[in-house]
């Protein structure tokens, strides 16, 4: 019974965690931009302009609501909550640290240790492209339509090269769950992380990543020089909030998943001998806090790219995805599975 | 419990399929057959195959549905429309459903219904159980089957590439 309250207590948490993220992306984006172009950025709000994200918040729920009159009235307001859902639904898997007793019984730091985790990631995002699908469409805009589109053939593009590359770790690691593929990789002092082992594979899965998260470079599904807005052109007030907050959690979510698969999740260099003399929650909090510092660089890289690397052409961006990113990450499998074979 | 989850989920896959078939809008269809894979896929997972689950889930709602929504927003088949085939068309399709129909009731006759493969096995479903009977026992139809869908992938570059040629 303590299991399932403190099950329920960690959903609670991760949402507001992931809410709370998303929120401070948004501004923490701006504020990156505006270092990077030299200029101040928000600063209004609050302290340094701390409370912008709360303005932004309560602007997209006043704002006046609007449903198109061409449009489908039920599958329009589908959209924004099937992405909101998807998107805060991969974080159930994420193993946020190293187990803890309580009331006697260890409990993994992780709602649902499922022997399939990393597979469950990938059917999330699968998902995923839908919300903006069936939004796209039942805007009835051809704008809207055309960004729909675009999303689901990259989404589906680049979900085969992220697969292929996922399954060289999954080679490596022997196992389909992310609790194991992160106490894995806890060897050499918490430093025998898969990014070593799987360079070309982690290169391939994080331009994937930046693919499915529909950020810049990769952002053609809202290129609004093309697009006006692309698929939530005809969006207002909070079902467009949804989408972008979507997007955030995405890539939140996702820069978990690059931390728990190539750079060991919560082990950090000489965690053995931090564990040794420290208590188990103590531990396991100082674990926690190291993986939220490679998920906020992950999430500072995102950033990085977009105000670096200009958009590609949608052929460019097919080409890449086809002809480079799938070989790749075939022949790494294959050189991951000819050194497992070889070692054996 | 489990066997009121079970009555819903079964509910929910018949009602939804059923749904998909009469619906006269082509998109709504390709959503109530989506509702029907989920539904499928929690059957799955009662009977302990997570892994099913999920591939069935990315394979056929996050992969080839995603192309059946691709058409329908391309060919506009949103409006509701009566299709009118020819009626050597039609007699080839009832053949075809009747032939199916033959199959699935004589599969569904020759199964013994007496032991229930929840209680058989509790591995059952699982990923490396999975696993050793395909590349096993059923390692020669595996891979057979695996040629066909190579064989039908460069068949279909070909023929993008004679219509490429024509321009």
């Amino acid at each position: 019974m303590e299991i399932i309250i403190f099950k329920i207590f960690l959903v609670l948490a991760l949402f507001l965690l992931s809410i709370t993220i998303a929120a401070y992306s948004t501004f923490s984006e701006r504020k990156v931009a505006a270092f990077m172009q030299d200029r101040i950025g928000p600063n209004r709000a609050g302290p340094f302009g701390l409370l912008q994200p709360l303005a932004d918040g309560v602007k997209m729920i006043m704002k006046e609501e609007i449903l198109p009159a061409s449009s489908n009235k039920l599958l329009f307001i589908l959209g924004p909550a099937i992405s909101m859902v998807t998107a805060l639904m991969a974080s159930a898997v994420i193993p946020w640290g190293p187990d803890i007793t309580i009331a006697g019984t260890k409990v993994h730091l992780q709602v649902a240790d499922i022997n399939i985790g990393i597979l469950y990631i990938m059917g999330v995002v699968s998902i995923g492209v839908y919300g903006i699908m069936i939004g796209g469409w039942a805007s009835n805009n051809k704008f809207a339509l055309l960004g729909a589109v675009r999303a689901s053939t990259q989404m589906i593009s680049y979900e085969l090269a992220m697969g292929m590359s996922i399954i060289a770790v999954i080679m490596t690691t022997g196992s389909l769950s992310l609790g194991n593929m992160v106490t894995g990789q806890s060897g050499w002092h918490g430093m025998a992380w898969n990014v070593v082992l799987q360079p070309l594979g982690f290169l391939i899965f994080l331009i994937c990543a930046f693919a499915e998260t529909n950020r810049t470079p990769f952002d053609l599904p809202e290129s609004e020089t093309e697009l006006i807005g692309g698929y939530h052109t005809e969006y207002s007030s909070m079902k467009l909030g949804f989408y972008l907050f979507a997007e955030y959690i995405n890539m939140f979510l996702s820069s978990a998943v690059i931390s728990c698969l190539y750079f060991g999740g919560y082990n950090f260099p000489f965690m053995d001998i931090v564990q040794q003399n420290t208590g188990e929650i103590l531990f396991a909090f100082i674990c926690f806090l190291v993986l939220m510092t490679k998920i906020l660089f992950f999430i500072f890289f995102f950033f990085w790219v977009r105000w670096t690397i200009p958009r590609f052409r949608f052929d460019q961006l097919m080409n890449l995805g086809w002809k480079i990113l799938l070989p790749l990450s075939i022949i790494n499998m294959l050189i991951t599975g000819t050194i497992i074979l070889l070692n054996q | 419990m489990t066997a009121i989850l079970f009555y819903l989920l079964s509910a929910i896959c018949i009602i939804s399929s059923i749904l998909m078939i009469f619906h006269k809008n082509a998109m709504y269809s390709v959503l109530f057959l989506l509702i029907c894979f989920f539904s499928v896929a929690g059957l799955y997972v009662m009977l302990n195959a997570q892994f099913l689950a999920i591939v069935h889930i990315i394979v056929y709602a996050g992969a080839i549905m995603v192309l059946f929504l691709y058409v329908i927003m391309f060919l506009n088949m949103s409006t509701p429309i009566t299709i009118r085939k020819s009626k050597l068309v039609m007699g080839i399709a009832v053949l075809t459903g009747s032939s199916l129909c033959f199959v699935l009731v004589t599969a569904l006759w020759a199964t013994n219904f007496g032991q229930n493969p929840a209680i058989v096995n509790q591995d059952i479903g699982l990923a490396s159980t999975l696993g050793k009977v395909l590349f096993n026992e059923f390692l020669i139809p595996f891979e057979v089957s695996s040629v066909l869908f190579l064989s039908s992938m460069v068949g279909i570059v070909i023929f993008n590439k004679k219509e490429q040629k024509d321009e």
